[in-house]
């Protein structure tokens, strides 16, 4: 019998409890969207919250995606901190040179504190805004940067890895600072209304670093932080490969992993079995010239490989789709989650 | 006398656990009775292609592609000095991050270029597609490798194409990053002459290219 259709935040919780929903839960991740919705410009639409609500609530109705993403942009904790974020027409805002250079200055590092520090109030404002106007229908989705991959924007990548490698007590004090933050920014936005977090953490992926090194470090620093983050997780990659670290990744208490387009939804099904539930993998890259009919091809084939059985959000793979992807291919998307993400999924067997 | 392929074992193996000082030892050592450029040739451009390659299948993380790069780079430094003549400096190279601040791409690739003997200039990040047309036309680029990692910057590869063909400069770029690596099409679609997965293959394009021009 036909499961009676959910609201979004039920369709969630029950394939997070590696159970079957009505059809298979869609997560598209849409930040910069919203600018295009309004009619304005990228920096102008981050200015405000009011803003980011308005895009926010017109996307999901246009785009009937399962949640509400507070994701303003990358750089918005480094400009917490003091740095700059860089704007452009056509893409994310980024940041701009790193803002710790020396030892001296990681060794006088202060967390920014969070009621006092526009930027971060303004999401704030908007995650309650979101919660007043969505109330239990949709997850709220809250973002922090890992304390572990902070400082990418912190120092540079190239600076960080030389840290991780060469100077371990001075990477261990850059930590403690950052996970201070970073619990604090977390709850911040779980207290506002968030329904869950996205703890960002490509630095952990195996792209990045061998998976015995991320075991000294990036672990760590994730089993620590997350025991402190008072909701449920959710570990992205943000394209980074996560095969090999699938049961570590469960063992830091996160409940869902992003997972790359690099990697197979099959293989890391399988192997995630119910101890994570995985949201991807969508090229959000390739996705820029999809045809509807590849998007409708490409979205079956998801389902068939990581639907069964629940514990799949489908997504893109990257967190944030890029905003050469057009509206007609998004709507070619939720279509396509509306035809073949139907449960149960009886057109698998029917087509073997 | 040691063989070359045992050297290379082992110098990959040091590489990969980013033991500076067995690298250097392995390497050194057998510079007394094997020439410098056989043990660049021989030994340390195949082990960086074969962890390039090793990136790009996903074994080998970034991390030690980076840093096994600045070894091999202080490495090639000692066996080679800057000015050596046996240098590959005829090709007039150089390297930039297009728009972005994301620089160790970069890094990775400048450090595995002059690892392989080759010189080039660093046009530094952040850099414009106007500026960028500008230093290479002002410095006779014939080869430019392009590092992004946003795709709003990789899109601005076009810009730079349009504005040295509008300026009449046979400029051959080779583009590299992770939004050419999610789409294979990508480079063709900003006009780059060739994209890299990753840094041994810019090796194998920049030797294409001197191949065919040479």
């Amino acid at each position: 019998m036909k499961p009676a259709a959910m609201t979004s935040l039920q369709r969630v919780l029950t394939s997070l409890g590696h159970q079957e929903p009505d059809r298979v839960p869609l997560f598209l991740l849409l930040t910069m969207h919203g600018a295009r919705e309004l009619g304005i410009s990228i920096q102008e639409y981050f200015s405000k919250a009011e803003n980011v609500v308005e895009g926010q609530m017109r996307m999901r109705a246009k785009f009937g995606q399962d949640c509400i993403y507070t994701f303003f942009y990358a750089p918005l904790e480094v400009e917490a901190w003091g740095a700059e974020v860089l704007y452009v027409e056509d893409g994310p805002p980024n940041s701009a040179q790193p803002f710790l250079r020396t030892e001296s200055q990681i060794i006088r590092l202060e967390a920014p504190c969070i009621q006092d520090t526009v930027c971060l109030h303004k999401v704030l404002s908007a995650i309650q805004m979101l919660k007043a106007r969505v109330t239990d229908q949709a997850p709220i989705i809250g973002v922090v940067m890992s304390p572990f991959s902070l400082p990418v924007m912190q120092m540079g990548f190239d600076k960080y890895l030389e840290l991780i490698y060469e100077k371990p007590d001075l990477f261990w004090h850059l930590m403690q600072v950052n996970q201070e933050f970073c619990v604090a920014w977390a709850n911040a936005q779980l207290a506002a209304g968030a329904t869950a977090i996205c703890y960002f953490d490509p630095v952990s992926s195996t792209t990045i670093l061998p998976r015995e090194k991320y075991l000294e470090t990036g672990f760590k620093v994730a089993r620590e932080t997350i025991a402190r983050i008072q909701g449920p997780t959710a570990t992205h990659l943000a394209s980074g490969r996560a095969l090999p670290l699938l049961d570590d990744l469960a063992q830091t208490g996160t409940a869902i992993v992003g997972v790359s387009a690099l990697e197979d939804l099959g293989q890391l099904k399988a192997v995630a079995g119910d101890k994570l539930t995985l949201l991807g993998n969508l090229n959000g890259i390739e996705m820029r010239h999809w045809t509807q009919e590849q998007a409708a091809a490409i979205v079956k084939e998801s389902i068939r490989k990581a639907g069964r059985g629940g514990g799949f959000i489908l997504a893109d793979n990257h967190g944030e789709i890029p905003w050469q992807v057009s509206e007609e291919t998004l709507l070619a998307i939720s279509e396509a989650v509306r035809t073949y993400g139907n449960y149960p999924l009886d057109w698998i067997e029917d087509e073997r | 006398m040691t063989d070359i392929s045992q050297i290379k074992d082992r110098f990959e193996n040091a590489l990969l656990a980013m033991n500076r000082v067995e690298s250097r030892r392995i390497l050194l050592g057998n510079s007394t009775h094997i020439d410098p450029v056989q043990l660049i040739e021989g030994v340390i451009v195949p082990v960086m292609e074969q962890i390039g390659q090793g990136w790009h299948q996903g074994s080998v993380a970034l991390s030690q592609v980076y840093m096994g790069g600045r070894i091999c780079e202080e490495l090639v430094d000692s066996l080679l000095p800057p000015k050596s003549e046996q240098r590959k400096d005829r090709l007039r190279m150089a390297i930039a991050v297009l728009e972005d601040h994301h620089v160790l791409g970069k890094r990775v690739v400048y450090s595995t270029v002059r690892a392989s003997g080759y010189e080039l200039l660093d046009f530094g990040h952040g850099i414009h597609a106007d500026e960028l047309a500008s230093r290479v036309l002002q410095d006779g680029i014939e080869v430019l490798l392009i590092s992004t990692l946003m795709l709003p910057s990789a899109l601005k590869v076009k810009d730079l194409r349009q504005k040295l063909d509008a300026a009449g400069a046979k400029v051959h770029i080779i583009v590299g990053g992770a939004p050419f690596i999610f789409d294979p099409q990508l480079s063709t679609d900003v006009g780059a002459d060739a994209m890299g997965c990753n840094a041994s293959d810019a090796i194998h394009l920049i030797r294409s290219y001197e191949e065919a021009h040479s």
